[in-house]
């Protein structure tokens, strides 16, 4: 191993490092790929939902194998508030299509799987490997990498950096620079058992059909963070996720305290009943959106997936953004050394072409303005809003002898009070700025 | 919201506990520094608590290794952050 000479070394096992070992050695690339982890997946925390649209691209007849939990038919967006929550379900039939579009997963269990798939197609694992620091030639270009077992180093072509959002091999190299706590959102998470025919029953589901719940208001302590509630076949994942600045700042909110309240919510609650905890994790999420997006590429090096910040946190998609970059990038490096030219920061440009020429950037753009709407409205947003909107839902039901003329006075007098005209307004403008 | 309910939680978990490496090492101090002092509370393992003396210390055996005190910290300086080595650390059944 120690003078072995690979095309490529991939740093990491998770999505974004699977899909671009699998695309390069696809093309005849010799790839070695570095986990530090027992398996693949051993370190890694989704809620998780797949989006099968990027693994198709990857793998087109991955329902064949891969260890796939529930086929979402069902979506639930709530506003809570401490008594209950208004929102938004959609349900349709027409999810339970021959090729689902999205599924709930295990993490640990499908990184597993789609590390075997790397394997088979020829590229090498190296697990238990931490790797420790990149190595530069006297240019500065990235040759190869120190890990924490080969003395020596091991060289490459290429290194593709898919070692996740704490990612310390690309920082500390000085390829990008140190996470902010406004752009990283800790989420904590814990996995509830029960029997398949309870989870069915408890949300109205027949075979392999799924629920996803993604919740936001008074649960986070005023604090900006989502929570999540998904239905695996035999288990919930249940958890929330706020960004680490807030609560850096607050005074007494812990995750697991959050967390707590989340499931403890009368909305939730009977939800979990009975439920078996099996497993407690965290991990970071990169929510900074496209400004905190770092350089992408260099001499001899390729970001890929949570280290490149790929994350759309408005529509709560991830995976699919570190399939994608990860597939994008195994394309581009192939290209390059199937043309028998080098590594360069110009040629490896041609990825970031690619990424903004595809949903990736696309969507990173369209949202770059939110984290900063959230950094200065959040506690309104998190807090206030879905107070005022429970609030106003109640007095729209209740049955009172009050006339509906007065009630949407009384709704619209509450909002003027709580925020003000002038607030209310800059606020709705703020966000359809964020939102176009 | 006591930390042996974070314990509890932790309990479910696996570790391989790199024994006598801590991969996670507080600078010593006096007087700890707000962001160490958030730590006790902001760590979703518990791992961080004040002594006697008002002095954070840590225990990282139930860390997740998410890396949120590295980044709270990253500024003060307060701690020295490494991934634990190849092989150790949580290793998550579900993830």
């Amino acid at each position: 191993m120690t003078h072995e000479h690979f095309d490529a070394i991939v740093v990491g096992a998770g999505p974004s490092g699977n899909a671009a070992a699998y695309t390069m050695a696809q093309r005849g690339l010799k790839v070695l790929q570095i986990e530090r982890g027992e398996y693949a997946g051993s370190k890694n925390v989704q809620g998780a939902i797949l989006y099968s649209d990027a693994l198709e691209k990857i793998i087109p007849d991955f329902r064949d194998e891969a260890p796939l939990e529930r086929h979402v038919i069902e979506q639930r967006i709530w506003m809570m508030d401490d008594a209950g929550h208004t929102g938004m379900h959609h349900r349709s039939d027409d999810y339970n299509e021959d090729r689902p579009n999205r599924y709930t997963i295990i993490r640990a269990q499908f990184d597993k799987w789609f590390n075997r798939c790397v394997r088979e197609i020829g590229v090498t694992v190296l697990f238990e490997t931490t790797v420790t620091s990149l190595i530069t030639d006297e240019n500065k270009r990235v040759i190869g990498v120190q890990t924490d077992r080969d003395g020596n180093g091991i060289f490459a072509d290429v290194v593709v950096l898919a070692e996740g959002v704490n990612g310390l091999v690309g920082q500390r190299s000085g390829l990008r620079r140190e996470l902010r706590p406004e752009d990283v959102a800790l989420a904590v998470k814990e996995m509830h058992f029960l029997p398949q025919e309870v989870i069915d029953a408890r949300f109205n589901l027949k075979g392999e059909e799924g629920v996803v719940i993604e919740a936001m208001g008074t649960i986070t302590d005023g604090m900006v963070g989502t929570a999540f509630l998904y239905t695996n076949r035999e288990s919930i994942s249940v958890g929330v996720g706020c960004l680490v600045s807030e609560f850096a700042k607050s005074g007494e909110a812990t995750p697991h305290g959050i967390l707590d309240r989340f499931k403890n919510h009368p909305s939730i609650k009977a939800l979990l009943e009975g439920s078996e905890i099996k497993e407690y994790a965290a991990h970071l999420i990169p929510e900074g959106g496209f400004r905190a997006v770092p350089e992408l590429v260099g001499d001899g090096w390729i970001v890929v997936g949570d280290a490149g910040h790929f994350v759309n946190a408005v529509h709560r998609e991830g995976s699919n953004l570190a399939m994608t970059t990860g597939r994008l990038a195994g394309e581009v490096v192939a290209n390059i050394l199937g043309s028998c030219m080098t590594c360069t920061r110009d040629n490896l440009q041609t990825y970031v072409r690619q990424l903004e020429d595809s949903f990736v950037m696309k969507d990173m753009k369209k949202y770059k303005n939110v984290p900063r709407m959230l950094e200065q409205g959040g506690r309104h947003i998190m807090d206030l809003y879905p107070r005022l909107l429970n609030r106003s839902a109640q007095t729209w039901f209740r049955v009172d002898g009050k006339d509906k003329k007065s009630k949407e006075s009384d709704i619209l007098r509450s909002a003027r009070q709580a925020r003000g005209l002038t607030g209310l307004l800059g606020d709705a403008f703020k966000l359809a700025r964020a939102w176009r | 919201m006591s930390d042996d309910r974070v314990e509890n939680r932790l309990f479910q978990n696996r570790y391989v506990v790199d024994v006598g490496r801590p991969h996670i090492e507080i600078r010593p101090h006096e007087v700890p520094s707000r962001e160490l002092v958030a730590m006790t509370r902001v760590c979703p393992a518990g791992c961080y608590s004040q002594n006697e003396q008002g002095q954070v210390e840590i225990t990282a055996d139930g860390c997740m290794e998410c890396g949120t005190c590295r980044v709270v910290c990253a500024k003060s300086g307060d701690i020295k952050w490494n991934y634990p080595r190849g092989g150790y650390g949580v290793l998550f059944k579900f993830g």
